[in-house]
């Protein structure tokens, strides 16, 4: 490595050569430029009363410490149907983690522990899934085969999810565009994690085998927004039924993505949309930057077949500094320099915002590995943990050439040879481009290496569950009940002229059909009516507590009540908060507790007069602006309930 | 030919395919009612419906097409599948002990049949390396094919050709023997090997799994590592079941093939010993004995070998109200053996005794086991067990009724002398009747009491 060489002003600038932008300041130009591509598996868990394949009840969770017994598993991979190996299940393999299961008697029986064969499929989970299906334009399968997935990270006990196909081919559209569904299927939800250290991992088994669907679309999304947008969709629909449940973890998706030239990468489990567009813009440029990696290093090498990396273990004096590097640990640890030639100004090429290839590195070595951090540094790091001199002594140790790039790593001696393979073999992927991985978000929009992505390879037949026919008058029973669509619901709001920035709200909490009855039933205004839901209660339910027993359907039980008495619409934003609170006062009490009293128009009209001339008497400025104000606001309080106040404004200019 | 094509279709889906030409791993566009599917067609599992067509889709799901809906489908490609584990070579490494693996079936090597859609054995030492390459740091490996039923087809003929095969084994000098086999009647057969293989200088291992191998966390993989461990490594020559101790992957238990018994129709660790403690734990690194004596493995090769097994046993399980006939028409069909399942400490109604006095006249071997599976068998405690040893019941002590029903089979193959067969029956060969009742030989726990769930809290179940 040269000696003038500094990572910082080679970060830079090699995220200047990709062309990377900020997202707010890319344009569809930019998308186009690297060939943005990206899908949705969309996960959302059904309200049902019991898991899908056994009668434990669903929707229990329990506090990480909060659990009865442990049960132990290590998974191994097997063939799939079509008798080939998967790749996941190969590398989770290499990891030989040792699985621990928190069983908790309310939420586990011996079905989660996979210890007894899964009952009859839910039946209220079947109905749902079909109606969801139907809403999203799915052709419905025959007869549903229950397929086994592997999942050999031990978040599912059995080592694979029990899930089946509903639906296939089916199409949403957003506002400007239709987006193409390939599938929808129904599974079981996997355990929760609770903690990840070394070879040990815990999950909680709360969440286990609750009825999920999956809607998965095909990548017709162009751009970060449009993804978020079929996101919302299809959230919104599936909540349109009334059927599925919401709050943390209820709805989660995996976004798929990929640039021009790139692979198909599975950023998993995003909590939420908004985090979408973030995420999509940096992988797909992340890509974008391995791709400029992959033609630098094909550059270097003539023949790539020969590239072949070289390691030392560092022992005793030539170790560089015990205390930094083992945590003053060196018992049962080695220390191994690694020399990775022709990565010299690589390792430090931008791939994320603050991140850079040696990351992608380190992440695998985390993962597949299991080291425990900190457990690497090299030789290009922003911020150098090591004299330049330590660096050129260890380049020297190992023969490095100019363009070489130096790494450390420490772990014990078990993981050396895992840890050796895997570095191997991220830096021959890095000659492909990029590799198909499944990546974990976080909330600053970056990502980090999770698992090799799981192919159709890991599918297998379920042999303990007979396959489910779906006869056509069951299929029809089901679409009869269905709720208008969401594209349909949408181009309504706008008819009625109700705001757009109310909309997400109305979406996400499924307000539409009682706004729609507001409306139909009470002749409310309809903008009154939406502003009234988008606003007012959603204002009120960020700021008040809502008492258990409050349901939605008082708010139009109120409004009837008001209707009934001749008492204005208006008064309902004064009633809801304490409806909120007290749902068992009746309405009479909760108006009296205002307090409200009923005053005839004409004797609040005729107040206007006196408080005229009030005005006249204390004002400082006389407009006539300042007047009606002063006026409406000495009359609210009486007014509302008894007025319309734009009546009351009105007469003003009479 | 035709039924290569169109495996396990029959009737009116049979005839859909056969209409459009389209055949088993064909690649296929199908029309709907229900809009259109396309993927690879697969075989269908013989008991299943002829109204449907299973399709295995792009994303390598399978879904079911109702052949009332189809309008029009055409075969676009082949594919067959070949399903196979990658065999690789068992290593010979010079130092470990010789292992004979023997294979009769059952869930330890298993693969998927579409005949039946479930699974079905498969097994090979090449296979098995190839599954579980562990095994290849324990014992040099080879292994033999006796048959392949599933484990409740086990029965009289294969225990003789087992027990057979395993003195053969011997003679060869053999290190240690395992023995594949389904889980249903593995502790049949435990005991059926006990009496017929006597005397054994090397360990003998049979060991099932309660999760098929093609499952991520099946316990195959481990309880082969396990029964491989002992055949090769114990000191404890005697015909054992190897099976997981708890239900997580820890450790496995070692039973004695007499005193075992399956307890669980599914849980992994469903093998018990019943009325003893187990004879050691295993794990892929130490054997443990928890008995303190056994028998030990020797350098000669003098084992018994000794396969006979009449036919002419069975069984009743007692209930209230029985009638009498129920005994009759077995001793009118030729039974020549009787094990009673008897309520508490070994009875049956006075109704049955008119019964029970013609059988004995005719020369009916009845011995008397228990419901209670735990437990001696106390027939002088009440007069109608007085009753009914006068009539010709003998108890057999603390025999499990697995057991009794074995060891009569087996002695009535030897001898129909009365005396001679009491003899057999009463004296123990390896512990089918013990002295003792150690009394941490009965144990279960129940659940929610504090200081039971404290422990299940605390311990691995």
């Amino acid at each position: 490595m040269q000696k003038s060489f500094n990572a910082s002003d080679n970060y830079e600038k090699t995220k200047e050569a990709i062309g990377y932008v900020a997202r707010k300041n890319a344009t569809q130009q930019d998308y186009d430029r690297i060939g943005f591509m990206s899908g949705l598996e969309v996960h959302q868990q059904l309200k049902t009363k019991h898991k899908l394949f056994c009668k434990c009840p669903a929707g229990i969770f329990q506090k990480p410490e909060d659990y009865d017994a442990e049960v132990i598993r290590h998974m191994r991979p097997t063939l799939s149907e079509l008798g080939e190996y998967d790749g996941t299940a190969l590398m989770e393999f290499k990891t030989r983690k040792k699985i621990v299961y928190h069983l908790a008697n309310e939420t586990a029986c011996t079905y989660e522990v996979d210890d007894t064969p899964p009952f009859h499929i839910d039946h209220e989970a079947l109905d749902i899934a079909i109606r969801i299906s139907l809403l999203s334009k799915l052709n419905i399968v025959g007869e549903v085969h229950i397929t086994r997935k592997q999942y050999l990270d031990g978040s599912i006990p059995t080592g694979f999810q029990r899930t089946g196909i509903i639906g296939v081919e089916g199409e949403i559209y957003l506002k400007h565009k239709k987006i193409r569904l390939i599938q929808l299927s129904l599974e079981e939800d996997s355990c929760r994690e609770v903690s990840d250290i070394g070879h040990t991992r815990v999950y909680r088994t709360d969440r286990l085998g609750m009825p999920l669907i999956e809607t998965v679309t095909y990548p017709d999304c162009v751009n970060p927004d449009e993804v978020q947008e079929a996101c919302d969709y299809i959230r919104f629909l599936n909540r349109s039924t009334g059927l599925v449940r919401t709050g943390m973890g209820a709805g989660r998706q995996d976004v798929n993505v990929s640039c021009r030239g790139g692979s198909r990468v599975e950023i998993k489990g995003v909590a939420h949309t908004k985090w979408i567009p973030e995420l999509t813009h940096n992988e797909s440029f992340r890509q974008w930057a391995l791709l400029a990696i992959r033609d630098e290093l094909n550059k270097r090498f003539k023949d790539t077949g020969k590239w072949k990396m070289a390691h030392v273990e560092l022992k005793g004096k030539n170790i560089p500094d015990h205390e930094r590097f083992l945590n003053g640990n060196l018992k049962d640890q080695k220390l191994i320099a690694v020399n990775l030639p022709g990565f010299g100004g690589l390792m430090s090429h931008f791939t994320q915002p603050g991140k850079m290839f040696a990351d992608e590195i380190k992440d695998r070595l985390k993962v597949i590995a299991c080291l425990i951090p900190p457990f690497m540094m090299h030789s290009e790091e922003l911020q150098a943990s090591m004299e330049q001199t330590e660096w050129d002594n260890i380049a020297k140790k190992l023969n490095a050439g100019d363009q070489d790039a130096q790494l450390l790593f420490w772990g014990p001696e078990d993981d050396i040879k895992t840890a050796l393979e895997t570095i191997e073999e991220r830096c021959r992927m890095a000659f492909e481009g990029v590799p198909n991985e499944t990546r974990k978000s976080f909330a600053d929009g970056t990502t980090i290496f999770e698992r090799v992505l799981p192919g159709a390879d890991r599918m297998y037949p379920d042999t303990d569950t007979a396959p489910l026919p779906l006869a056509n008058d069951y299929i029809e029973k089901l679409s009869e009940e269905l709720p208008t669509e969401v594209i349909d619901r949408y181009h309504q709001l706008i008819k009625w002229n109700i705001p757009e920035n109310t909309y997400t709200y109305i979406f996400s909490k499924n307000h539409f059909p009682l706004i729609h009855r507001l409306i139909e039933d009470l002749d409310m205004d309809p903008v009154f009516a939406g502003t009234f839901i988008g606003h007012t209660f959603k204002f009120i339910e960020g700021h008040y507590n809502r008492a258990a027993e409050f349901d939605t359907k008082m708010i139009s039980g109120m409004f009837k009540y008001l209707k009934e008495k001749g008492i204005g619409f208006e008064i309902g934003k004064y009633m809801l908060p304490e409806v909120f609170e007290h749902p068992k006062m009746d309405f009479d009490s909760v108006l009296e507790s205002l307090p409200f009293k009923k005053i005839a128009e004409a004797d609040i009209l005729s107040m206007i007069p006196f408080l005229k001339n009030k005005f006249a008497e204390t004002a400082i400025n006389h407009t006539p602006e300042n007047e009606k104000n002063w006026i409406m606001g000495e009359l609210r309080k009486k007014a509302v309930g008894n007025i319309a106040l734009n009546k009351l404004a009105a007469s003003f200019n009479s | 030919m035709s039924q290569d094509f169109f495996q396990g279709y029959k009737g009116d889906s049979l005839k859909v395919l056969q209409k459009y030409n389209v055949r088993v791993w064909g690649q296929a566009e199908i029309d709907t009612t229900r809009g259109q599917f396309s993927g690879t067609v697969l075989p269908r599992a013989e008991n299943d419906d002829d109204q449907h067509i299973v399709v295995k889709i792009v994303t390598g799901y399978n879904i079911g097409i109702d052949i009332t809906t189809i309008t029009t489908m055409k075969e676009t490609g082949y594919k067959k599948a070949n399903y196979k584990i990658p065999e690789k070579e068992f290593p010979f490494t010079p130092g470990l002990p010789k292992v004979k693996l023997f294979g009769t079936g059952g869930t330890i090597a298993s693969r998927l049949d579409y005949r039946t859609g479930a699974v079905i054995p498969a097994f090979s030492p090449g296979e098995l390396y190839g599954a579980v390459p562990e095994l290849a740091d324990i014992c040099n490996l080879t292994t033999e094919k006796v048959f392949a039923v599933f484990s409740e087809n086990m029965g009289p003929k294969q225990y003789v050709a087992l027990a057979k095969a395993i003195g053969q084994e011997i003679e060869n000098g053999i290190d240690g023997i395992v023995i594949g086999h389904g889980t249903d009647t593995l502790h049949h057969t435990g005991a059926a090997l006990t009496f017929m293989v006597q005397n054994s200088p090397v360990p003998i291992v049979l060991v099932g799994s309660q999760r098929s191998s093609d499952r991520p966390s099946s316990d195959a993989a481990l309880n082969l590592m396990h029964a491989m461990k002992t055949a090769g490594h114990s000191d404890i020559a005697e015909v054992m079941v190897c099976m997981f101790g708890p239900t997580s992957d820890e450790y496995g238990l070692l039973h004695k093939g007499t005193r075992v018994r399956k307890m669980h129709s599914s849980y992994r660790s469903t093998f018990r010993t019943i009325g003893d403690t187990p004879l050691a734990t295993v794990s892929r690194d130490e054997i443990i004995p928890i008995k303190k004596h056994y028998n030990h493995r020797r350098k000669d090769r003098d084992v018994k070998i000794l396969p006979y097994f009449s036919d002419k046993v069975t069984m009743l399980y007692y209930y209230p109200g029985m009638r009498p006939d129920t005994l009759d028409n077995l001793v009118d069909a030729g039974y020549k053996g009787v094990i009673f399942v008897g309520t508490g400490l070994g009875h049956v109604n006075k109704e049955l005794y008119p019964a029970i006095e013609r059988a004995h006249e005719k020369g009916v071997h009845m011995y008397m086991t228990l419901q209670t599976i735990w437990g001696y068998v106390h027939m002088f405690v009440y007069d109608t067990g007085r009753d009914m040893m006068a009539k010709g019941i003998i108890p057999a002590g603390n025999m499990l009724p697995e057991v009794a029903w074995v060891k009569l089979s087996w002695a009535l193959g030897q001898t129909e002398d009365p005396e001679e067969v009491k003899k057999i029956m009463l004296t123990p060969i390896n512990d089918e009747i013990t002295q003792r009742e150690p009394y941490n030989g009965y144990l279960v726990y129940q659940g929610g009491v504090p200081e039971v769930d404290e422990f299940v809290k605390n311990v691995h179940k």
